[in-house]
């Protein structure tokens, strides 16, 4: 069926696989309709997906620290743009960024603005001068770059916080749809899910993550947008929900108008059970004063620029010029789900609110609401509240509440679609935390075995030797972030936010500089990493106990502050030590002309 | 001036234009949030609100793209490009 080499056969490849997810689907329905229990459905659509992406995990076995670091360099660009969105969309994105709009509104829309803009600043500062550099790793650039085993030790040090900070939250997500999917305690959910990341990266390295996270983003982008488009199709909102919700959203303005935004006394809200929130905002109209929206943007762009699991995607492309292109891509397909996430929000909040619709809750009787089936289903899974504070009987849109996670989990079942389309986006969740995971752990790991094993304790270590030392730490790195998971200490969305505050600390200027400004040397980029890191952090805990903070800054947007004195000590520090040598300075200069040869040769 | 240093001059020049493209849509449109909302913006959606949800964000992509071909002629202007593969 399949001649010439895998590269070349990827649309075909890829093309039947996403037919057969369809079948997949369509068979499920059929299935659902002959009597199916909906639990069985669920485990159906996550085993079936999980077990396709363990078999091209296993294809994409290597032995070869080319191909296992970066993909032997042979991604093409629009797959690696899919493999990058995978990457990029992380289990918060996927099951929490549509409950952020739907409760913060405008002050939440932020992280749209920021971690799409971020991408202008990867493709334009950094992805093609790395890329051009060959390096396996981000530490691998700062340590060739800057010279020495402590600047490339630092940045192993910032990776491993900002990375490992995130992955606790991707198992954590996975652990949670594992949970709800199998039906399993989270405990051990947690250990499902981290054996089914480690089972796409452990054989193939950076190879099987990219082809099993081409298949994740099919499978996300397909679970996102099938419900927006049916649900607003069902509603009779438009056949297009983009182009056509501008009534939905001035309708919701209007009954916010007429309800008005009640606030609940303390003793009422103490009732209600934890991680769960009412409708306290105004969902079009602007909330948060110009500095809490472009700080929090600011703080999310500089962190996509600065986070070493998605610079090293665009390592694995054949060129400088497709490195370029890939993080157009890669945008794009991060559009299609991030412009569809608001017009959920939309569609959820009104079918929840409007009386004059058949789903619409707000203004039925109390009893009422309670007797719904699927009311008493998210009930019954702590996504779901509503109490009668004011006594009169009705419920009222300050009584009611709901987990950031139920407007993707729950809108289906709401509208009156058919359980398969939960059991899709069980499965869409899965990968969507899967990829990101597989990403971060290998990010990691990669770090640890090639700049800190290979390039600073055992340079003389065989190939064979790296890799199993590569392999060793992926699994370490995994259980280590499922016990941090499993102990369940932060929020998913809170702790992947803090991640990127960690990274723009302690990263983005030295990667940045370390291209853009030759005079830039090993005493500046050391001071700009560890004082970065530092004073964010820093800031951080005084932040979290009790610090007023300053200049409007919050334990959201810390790498304002981390990044500010990382870029004041770099410069400081450069300028009163000795320039770079004429080795170094030639090396910049090599960087920044896309042709000829990669600075560090193909093995190293 | 060698070749090497017009190529730079120019490259520096493209990511000066893209970096102020990107603030004016990241950054710039946001200090007046409140005001561009009562606007009636693409689709009929509020102004402010369109740019969060798809228009910064589209935005970005075709941004992105146009630099990527703009590069790619000053590569090629200066005999940089790299053969073959894309």
């Amino acid at each position: 069926m399949l001649k010439g080499n895998f590269i070349d056969n990827l649309p075909k490849v890829y093309g039947i696989y996403t037919g057969g997810f369809l079948a997949f689907i369509i068979i499920m329905a059929i299935a659902e309709q002959m009597g199916m229990s909906a639990k069985a459905i669920g485990i159906c659509f996550v085993a079936f997906t999980v077990a396709i992406y363990a078999i091209i995990g296993y294809l994409s076995r290597t032995a070869q620290a080319d191909a296992y670091y970066v993909a032997g360099r042979q991604v093409p660009t629009v797959f690696n743009g899919m493999a990058t969105a995978a990457d990029w969309m992380s289990g918060a994105s996927f099951v929490a960024m549509a409950g952020g709009i739907y409760f913060k509104g405008y002050g939440y829309m932020a992280l749209l603005v920021g971690w799409t803009g971020g991408y202008v600043l990867v493709a334009s500062l950094l992805a093609p001068y790395l890329r051009k550099f060959g390096c396996y790793t981000v530490p691998d650039f700062i340590g060739t770059r800057y010279g020495g085993n402590l600047s490339r030790l630092m940045a192993v040090i910032v990776l491993t916080v900002a990375s490992f900070t995130y992955v606790t939250a991707q198992i954590n997500a996975t652990g949670t749809i594992a949970s709800v999917a199998l039906d399993i305690p989270f405990q051990y959910a947690v250990y499902v899910g981290l054996i089914s990341i480690l089972l796409c990266s452990m054989l193939g390295g950076m190879r099987g993550v990219t082809w099993t996270q081409v298949a994740q983003y099919i499978v996300l982008i397909i679970a996102y947008l099938l419900p927006v488009f049916w649900i607003s199709n069902k509603m009779g909102a438009g056949f297009f929900p983009h182009f056509m919700l501008a009534d939905e959203v001035a309708r919701i303005g209007e009954l916010e108008q007429q309800f008005g935004f009640v606030a609940n006394s303390k003793e009422n809200l103490a009732m209600v059970p934890k991680g769960l929130a009412g409708i306290t905002k105004a969902h079009s109209a602007v909330n948060a004063t110009p500095w809490a929206f472009i700080s929090l943007a600011l703080a999310m762009m500089m962190g996509t620029a600065s986070l070493p699991h998605v610079m090293m995607r665009y390592f694995t492309t054949p060129s400088v010029k497709a490195a370029r292109k890939s993080v157009g891509w890669s945008l794009f397909f991060i559009f299609l789900l991030y412009s569809s996430a608001p017009m959920l929000a939309t569609l959820s909040k009104l079918s929840l609110i409007d009386p004059s619709l058949p789903t619409g809750i707000i203004g039925k009787s109390i009893a009422e609401v309670q007797s719904i089936d699927w009311y008493q289903n998210w009930n019954q899974a702590n996504l779901m509240f509503v109490s009668d504070f004011n006594g009169n009987g009705t419920l009222e849109l300050n009584e009611f509440f709901m987990g950031g996670k139920a407007v993707v989990l729950a809108t289906p079942e709401i509208a009156g679609l058919p359980y398969v389309i939960s059991g899709l986006v069980a499965a869409g969740g899965m990968a969507a935390a899967m990829s990101t995971a597989d990403g971060l752990i290998l990010a990691i790991a990669n770090a640890l075995s090639h700049d800190l094993y290979y390039k600073i304790i055992d340079p003389k270590a065989e190939t064979a030797k790296r890799l199993v030392v590569a392999r060793v730490l992926l699994v370490v790195i995994g259980f280590a972030g499922a016990t941090i998971a499993a102990m369940e200490i932060q929020g998913i969305l809170g702790s992947v936010i803090w991640a990127f505050d960690f990274a723009m600390s302690g990263l983005f200027f030295p990667l940045v500089l370390g291209v853009w400004w030759k005079r830039a040397n090993r005493e500046g980029a050391i001071a700009g990493m560890a004082l970065g890191l530092i004073s964010g952090a820093g800031y951080l805990i005084w932040v979290r106990n009790g610090g007023s903070g300053f200049l409007g800054i919050t334990q959201l947007t810390f790498g304002i502050f981390g990044s500010a004195v990382s870029l004041v000590s770099m410069v400081v520090v450069s300028l009163i030590t000795s320039e770079p040598n004429a080795a170094t300075q030639k090396m910049v200069d090599e960087v920044r002309v896309p042709s000829g040869k990669s600075i560090l040769g193909k093995q190293h | 001036m060698s070749k090497q240093a017009q190529h730079w001059e120019k490259t520096r020049g493209l990511l000066m234009v893209t970096l102020a493209i990107w603030f004016v849509f990241s950054i710039g449109i946001f200090l007046f949030g409140a005001e561009m909302n009562e606007v009636t913006g693409p689709f009929g959606y509020p102004l402010t609100y369109w740019f969060t949800c798809q228009g910064s964000l589209g935005i970005f992509v075709i941004l992105i793209f146009w630099f990527a071909n703009r590069q790619e002629k000053i590569d090629e202007e200066f005999g940089f490009s790299e053969r073959g593969d894309d």
